[in-house]
């Protein structure tokens, strides 16, 4: 199962590290991993996408919340979510397909955020899946480069993940 | 007050309690030695190697409870001292340990002694700091003090570049009295709900079984564990490390269980329809293999560490507390709830108990032309009232020690059980000697294990600890041949010492005693010789039965009900004598 786990941590030197270490030391696998630090200077928010059973999962955050530097956590997968992944593509574009893929971007609500003659790069938001539905459905050839952020999270409505 | 960095170290641990640093100097800590040799009230005991420094201050943690502290420099100073962090780690015993930095300005130029200590150690501490300001020493040492004992206990490293500790740079200095940290908060007492599910479970067992580990130790729950199985009448089974909490001689202890555990112990385990696990991890030496483990059981388990709770084996009722503080409330719960033995389950399970112990696992050839190494210990036993306190190495000579020597009391069997490291018997005895200067203090140990940290008995010397060194000497890495024998056809691969040295005179050149034993008879009065020498530390060298095994023992990939049993007790007297 994936799972989406968000993390508030103290902003300090070497605290992703640890969180990062954790994971290789027992062997815990990784999809994404996003940090920055939040509006309050002194804390970081890293968002964690990690794949295993009920029971790894389980030992997973219980080891995180052990982390002296962990302040609070939260399985996104146990409320209800909203999940955000920023990708910018750049992308080769011979003159008959440009409007093409114009139109697709528009479809995705993505935005083309770079244009030279021979490239767009272009601007999408949304969740892992639609991001990858795009790639999916540009031609592979035309790709020149792919950054994507990670997934980010947050829960819907009045509750959240603060102190 | 105004001081510089280094005096603020010293002065942090004196108002912390400290008694003794066990440290060796070095280029990045000599501001910190100058401020040592500048006050008498923290003393430091030099050792001859890094490593003994982190087993002597985890001996004398182990045996008081109260955190070691461990100084040591950059560099190669550091990277000594992580076998010793990692020991403690997975044993969680409390201890800090202050490593040198090389100066702030050079971290991270490849520049003389230095190392990532903070990186190195990151996986094998409770936590670490690296200390960039003078002005946040004093509080960064509370920290560490109190994550160290808190909650699951553990190492914490703290580490301090060597610009830190300047004499010239003195800042106003006070020790916290209390530290908070909103990221850290250790449980306390157990979930009302999970406690009263407990209770229920406790009430209707037929054939229940308490199994405790080190976290009864480390808790200091040994008089609630005590009171808890007294007032239930359950058997009682110890893991390795939580040896003494409850005493080896009360009836209803029925032995260590695990790969080298009693027949009774496991058997009972394997059989039995409710677990009381307390302050214990279901660790694979005491598991053996996990799809075959207790197939009847229900389990209660009760630690202060949520991540220890259903990560090997799932149980039924977790609940996360202090050990001490849940089984009272257990203890309340059940008088509460008017709870009564019930007899006659009880009388069919006892029965069923005593008669797995009716097949004396443990027993061995007495006759033998040989010295056991069991006998050994016996005698060790006998002619310290079994009032020791023990510490080993790693081997065959550790079960023995943990089978053969009941203790009655915790905090006196001292042994790495976690990590498993060779050379911590000797560097702990010192650190309990010190700690528990009138009490007899022995380091069982082998001629393989004695070799990894041999170099303190100059330590042991130059501070008059005087300890006993228990030496089983069989010429052989005895556990790895043990293991040769039964699942390699004997293939016997560098497990054999071709050259050792001879002890008797390698401790009478670091100016102690040393007697060498090869006859059975001789055992006894070498013992009580040596135990005698209130003043002098005595290496006795015995010469034991070099082909022994431990017995029982549950071979990997077996469960509890398929122990490895010493065929035809009474009749293995053909060994080869030395």
């Amino acid at each position: 199962m994936r799972h989406v786990i968000a993390i508030l941590i103290e902003n300090e030197a070497g605290a992703l590290s640890r969180v990062a270490g954790l994971f290789s030391a027992r062997g815990y696998n990784i999809e994404s991993l996003t940090v920055a630090p939040t509006e309050d200077a002194s804390l970081s928010r890293m968002t964690l996408v990690t794949r295993g059973s009920e029971d790894v999962v389980e030992q997973i955050i219980k080891q995180l919340n052990k982390l002296i530097d962990v302040v609070k956590l939260i399985d996104l997968e146990e409320t209800i979510h909203i999940e955000r992944e920023l990708m910018l593509v750049k992308i080769k574009t011979a003159d008959k397909m440009r409007d093409e893929l114009r139109s697709v971007v528009d479809i995705f609500r993505g935005k083309i955020i770079d244009v030279t003659p021979t490239s767009y790069v272009i601007e999408m938001t949304g969740t892992s899946d639609k991001l990858d539905a795009f790639i999916a459905t540009v031609d592979k050839n035309s790709i020149i480069e792919v950054v994507r952020s990670g997934a980010t999270g947050i829960s819907r409505g009045e509750k959240g993940l603060h102190l | 007050m105004e001081l510089n960095g280094a005096q603020i170290v010293i002065q942090s641990l004196k108002d912390e309690g400290v008694e003794y640093i066990f440290g060796y100097p070095g280029g990045a800590v000599l501001h910190l030695y100058d401020a040592i040799f500048q006050q008498d009230d923290v003393k430091h005991i030099l050792v001859r190697h890094e490593q003994g420094a982190t087993h002597a201050a985890d001996g004398y943690a182990r045996s008081t409870g109260k955190p070691g502290v461990v100084l040591v420099t950059s560099g190669p100073g550091a990277t000594n001292a992580v076998t010793g962090i990692a020991t403690a780690y997975m044993d969680s015993i409390p201890m800090v340990v202050i490593s040198g930095q090389v100066p702030s300005a050079v971290i991270g130029s490849d520049a003389f002694q230095e190392v990532d200590m903070v990186g190195i150690t990151r996986p094998c501490v409770k936590h670490n700091f690296l200390v960039k300001d003078v002005t946040k020493i004093a509080e960064t040492i509370k920290k560490a003090f109190y994550v160290a004992t808190s909650g699951r206990p553990g190492p914490v490293v703290i580490d301090i570049p060597k610009d830190i500790t300047a004499p010239d740079v003195k800042v106003s200095y006070s020790y916290p009295k209390k530290v908070e940290m909103r990221s850290y908060h250790p449980a306390t007492t157990g979930n009302k709900g999970q406690i009263k599910k407990a209770i229920e479970l406790l009430l209707t067992a037929q054939r229940p079984v308490i199994y405790s580990g080190g976290g009864v130790v480390l808790g200091e729950g040994s008089q609630e564990l005590i009171e808890l199985a007294h007032l239930l009448g359950f058997p009682v089974t110890q893991t390795l490390m939580g040896l003494g909490a409850f005493p080896s001689t009360d009836k209803q202890f029925i032995g260590m269980l695990g790969m080298h555990g009693t027949y009774e112990a496991n058997m009972t385990m394997h059989e039995s329809d409710l677990i009381l696990a307390i302050g214990a991890r279901f660790d694979d030496r005491v598991t053996g293999k996990l799809d075959l483990f207790c197939p009847y059981a229900k389990i209660i388990h009760v630690d202060i560490d949520p991540a220890s709770i259903s990560k090997t084996v799932k149980v039924g009722v977790p609940i996360v507390g202090e050990v001490k503080l849940v089984i009272r409330q257990l203890i309340d719960g059940l008088k509460e709830a008017k709870y009564k033995i019930d007899k006659k389950a009880a009388e069919s399970w006892w029965q069923q108990v005593n008669q797995w112990r009716s097949i004396q696992c443990l027993e061995f050839d007495r006759n033998s032309r040989a010295i056991k190494p069991q006998f050994v210990i016996e005698q060790m036993y006998e002619v310290t009232r079994g009032e020791a306190f023990v510490t080993s190495d790693v081997g065959q000579h550790q079960m023995w020690a943990a089978q053969y020597y009941p203790f009655d009391k915790p905090r006196r069997w001292i042994n790495s059980g976690g990590l498993g490291t060779m050379g911590f018997g000797l560097p702990a005895a010192i650190g309990v000697k010190l700690a528990h200067p009138d009490a007899d203090v022995a380091c069982v140990t082998g001629d393989a294990s004695i070799q990894m940290c041999i170099q303190e008995l100059s330590t042991a010397l130059q501070y008059k600890t005087p300890i006993k060194i228990i030496n089983l000497n069989n010429n052989y890495l005895g556990m790895v041949r043990q293991w040769q024998e039964f699942s390699y056809e004997s293939r016997y691969s560098h497990s054999y010492m071709e050259t050792i040295p001879d002890f008797v005179k390698l401790a009478e050149a670091y100016g102690h005693v040393g007697i060498r034993i090869d006859k059975p008879e001789d055992v006894r009065p070498a013992l009580e010789k040596a135990f005698a020498m209130k003043d002098r530390t005595v290496f006795l060298d015995i010469l034991t039965d070099r082909t022994e095994n431990v017995y029982p023992m549950i071979e990997t990939g077996k469960s509890h009900h398929d122990m490895k049993l010493r065929v035809a007790i009474g009749t293995t007297t053909d060994r080869e004598l030395s």
